[in-house]
């Protein structure tokens, strides 16, 4: 046993309002800059919909992560062979017209313009060329555009939808969407790391944050290629990849990251997690069916006397084993089991876990006669005379199957095609709405959310912090965050031992006097 | 005259590319092959592949030549002729890969953007360098065995430090050219971003795949038994 500490995260869709606060945060302290500007390290897409890069799901086009091949795994469009071979022209990269051209606009034309007699406007001109051009796609062009033809239709995930069911999905009156905020998985089995010819990206021992070496990476871009997520990017000015830090200078100080800091739904949630280093490599490779089982695995229990030893053994801090026994991350990944990691099938070990959306399915009323709706309790909505807001349980759970986002499209997502997986997750969701209705408004019996809970093996008390963690969580409770020790933060640059007795903490070069 | 351009320069050259290199390697962030690609893909297929293929066969060529002469010498006949034409193919590949890549930077508006006069310099010199190699080729048969029986005493000398510049002064106008247009390379390539050639990742090859750093062995640290050990961060 291996045991190494990992910063993790757990993204709540149902809570995402799609206010992009996060991504603007991010742009401003990160990427506003010349040849960052298409780049976004963090951003949230429209589901369905094509995503930033466009169709960046789509592994048939940009050929990222890991693909079995015999008994181990292989880089599908980079690795040794082929990303040796393809260092002159990497026939997998995508180019800057996936993302987007980079634009602003001339705003000064509305100040400095002349009087006269029609109103200036301010033209888009290319962050590249400067010149003016006519803007064709933005990092989140398809913003709430479900059911459009160009975008919700082409989602990748719809591919083994029937028309049937695609159609169905997208009928004016079944139409939905959801969020999905992405950021770097800080994975355990990093296609980026794996593919850099250069070795300029590595995986921080102490707290797993990946990141790339600017001084190392020499520009064969075979990352870009790699990431299965798309969250490498090329700086076309610079010539070196960058990619989100989890902002290392702000986890260090034990302060959440900036995304996470401003999010207005507070759907983020930021902790540590313990885990078998030594699972990895036999977790990436293992069957497509339990590939989601194995992962979760590597996650150890962080108050099992024996994984505190070892991880003791191995020089994880005690605040970090303590940040590991308060993780958020932990309670929904592995007590609870109601955040599944995003396209686990890309092989990558992501360590970014979402709760998915459950959507207003509680909401789908059915048009029908006062009358004819003898299950009914008496404080059970009716509106109108004739829409049954039914909330009784029954027909709550007849709709899981029946979503207005089709399960076989969420199993796409978030647990490599299982359906049975993802509706456990959603059941647990629905199970906890029905307990905290039956709580709030009561029009749903005591006896009908026990059995709702009982259903999906949560007790009451779960329930109760499943849905304090989710609603209520102050800043301490979502990001439980083990700063680095000042103390032991000059030993990370040079042993203190080895400079006793010079100035202060030592010259930054050697003092000499002369030759 | 002779003495400045085939005697001194080379070790200018050298010295330059000797030190420029490091220092530019030294101070950090510069080393990068600056690829284009995300910019333009499809052109550069058909320009970047020829081109670094043959110019790698060929400087090989010439590196082979010097080391192992006699490799070059005791080839003769029909040999000879069929690795002259297969040099020379790769040499072609190279010119019309250089004039592609010349061509699609100047035509792109976004290529312009990230192209420097240094850029344009070296491009024009390797092309003008491939140029004068492929005419001395066809001009000079046979080339191979000549260099490795005139050149390669010549580049021995200047190894030795013995520059011998009297046998370059008796050389055809054309093969001075070549000389000192690859000392001028030499010499400009810690300006270029050529440098990204002395990083070639061949130690990707062995190394594992995934890289774990540590800023510190903590479990070393903590031992007090060797508080004044110097520890490496560890890979893996
Ligand atoms: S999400 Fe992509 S960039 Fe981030 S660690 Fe995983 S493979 Fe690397
Ligand atoms: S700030 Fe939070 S709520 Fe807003 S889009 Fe980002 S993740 Fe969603």
């Amino acid at each position: 046993m291996d045991v190494r500490s990992q910063m993790s995260m757990v993204f709540h869709l149902d809570k995402c309002l799609g206010c992009h606060t996060c991504t603007v945060a991010c742009k401003n302290i990160w990427t506003d800059r010349k040849g960052a500007e298409y780049m976004w390290w963090n951003n949230v897409e429209t589901k369905p919909g094509t995503g930033y890069p466009t169709k960046w799901e789509d592994q048939e086009i940009y050929k990222g992560g890991w693909e079995k091949s015999g008994s181990g795994i292989e880089l599908r469009g980079a690795g040794k062979r082929k990303g040796l071979l393809n260092i002159f022209h990497n026939p997998n990269l995508p180019v800057i017209d996936d993302y987007y051209e980079p634009f602003t606009y001339k705003y000064l034309d509305l100040i400095e313009s002349p009087l006269q007699d029609v109103q200036p406007v301010a033209r888009p001109v290319s962050l590249i060329t400067g010149k003016p051009i006519d803007i064709k796609m933005g990092p989140n062009w398809d913003d709430d555009l479900s059911g459009t033809p160009d975008f919700a239709r082409k989602d990748p995930n719809l591919k083994n939808l029937s028309p049937a069911e695609q159609e169905a999905m997208f009928q004016l009156e079944k139409m939905a969407l959801y969020y999905l905020p992405r950021i770097c998985n800080h994975c355990l089995n990093p296609a980026c790391v794996a593919s850099c010819p250069s070795g300029a990206i590595y995986k921080r021992g102490e707290d797993g944050v990946v990141l790339i070496d600017q001084t190392k990476c020499r520009a064969w871009r075979m990352c870009v290629t790699a990431c299965p997520y798309k969250k490498t990017y090329y700086n076309w000015s610079t010539g070196k990849s960058e990619k989100c830090l989890l902002c290392f200078p702000r986890i260090e100080a034990g302060i959440a990251p900036a995304c996470m800091h401003s999010c207005v739904g507070r759907i983020r949630y930021l902790g540590v997690m313990l885990y078998d280093a030594d699972m990895i490599e036999k977790a990436a490779s293992s069957d497509d069916k339990d590939l989601i089982n194995s992962h979760l695995n590597i996650y150890l229990d962080p108050h099992d006397p024996k994984v505190i030893a070892a991880a003791k053994a191995n020089g994880v801090a005690d605040s970090t084993i303590a940040a590991a026994q308060a993780s958020p991350i932990y309670k929904f990944v592995k007590e609870w089991k109601i955040a599944l990691p995003l396209h686990a099938e890309f092989r990558t070990l992501p360590n970014l876990f979402y709760v998915p959306p459950l959507l207003p399915v509680m909401a789908s009323v059915s048009e029908q006669e006062k009358s004819s709706t003898p299950q009914l309790n008496p404080i059970a909505k009716n509106w109108d005379d004739k829409w049954l807001y039914d909330t009784s349980l029954d027909s709550i759970f007849g709709t899981i199957d029946d979503l207005r986002m089709p399960l076989k499209y969420m199993a796409n997502m978030f647990s490599a095609g299982n359906e049975d997986l993802i509706a456990d997750k959603l059941k647990k969701l629905m199970a906890i709405r029905i307990y905290r209705r039956h709580k709030t408004v009561g029009d749903i019996s005591a006896e009908k959310s026990a059995t709702a809970l009982r259903n999906v093996n949560l007790t009451e008390a779960q329930a109760e912090a499943i849905y304090n963690l989710t609603s209520l969580a102050k800043f301490e409770e979502r990001f439980v965050i083990p700063a680095a020790h000042r103390e032991q933060a000059i030993e990370m640059i040079e042993s203190t031992a080895d400079v006793k007795g010079s100035t202060g903490f030592g010259f930054l070069a050697k003092p000499a006097r002369g030759l | 005259m002779d003495f400045l351009l085939f005697g001194a320069f080379p070790y200018v050259a050298l010295v330059m590319f000797l030190v420029g290199s490091i220092y530019r390697y030294k101070t950090g962030f510069k080393y990068s092959s600056l690829s284009s690609q995300f910019l333009e893909t499809k052109k550069l297929f058909l320009s970047s592949v020829p081109f670094h293929v043959g110019i790698l066969v060929v400087l090989l060529g010439h590196l082979v030549g010097f080391l192992f002469p006699s490799l070059f010498l005791s080839i003769g006949g029909e040999s000879l002729v069929t690795f002259e034409i297969v040099a020379l193919s790769f040499a072609f590949a190279a010119i019309v890969g250089l004039i592609s890549l010349f061509i699609r930077r100047a035509t792109s508006e976004r290529l312009r953007m990230v192209t420097s006069k240094m850029d344009v310099l070296i491009e024009l010199l390797l092309m003008a360098q491939f140029i004068i190699g492929i005419w001395i080729a066809v001009e000079l048969r046979w080339g191979s065995t000549w260099y490795a029986s005139n050149m390669t005493p010549y580049l021995q000398s200047i190894w030795t430090l013995t520059p011998d510049v009297a046998a370059i002064s008796a050389m055809p106008l054309l093969i001075q050219l070549h000389i000192i247009g690859a000392f001028l390379i030499v010499f400009l390539i810690p300006f270029t971003r050529l440098v990204h050639f002395l990083v070639m990742p061949l130690h990707y090859i062995t190394r594992p795949h995934q890289i774990v750093t540590w800023y510190w062995d903590k479990k070393k640290i903590r031992d007090v038994n060797t508080p004044w050990t110097i520890t490496e961060p560890k890979n893996n």
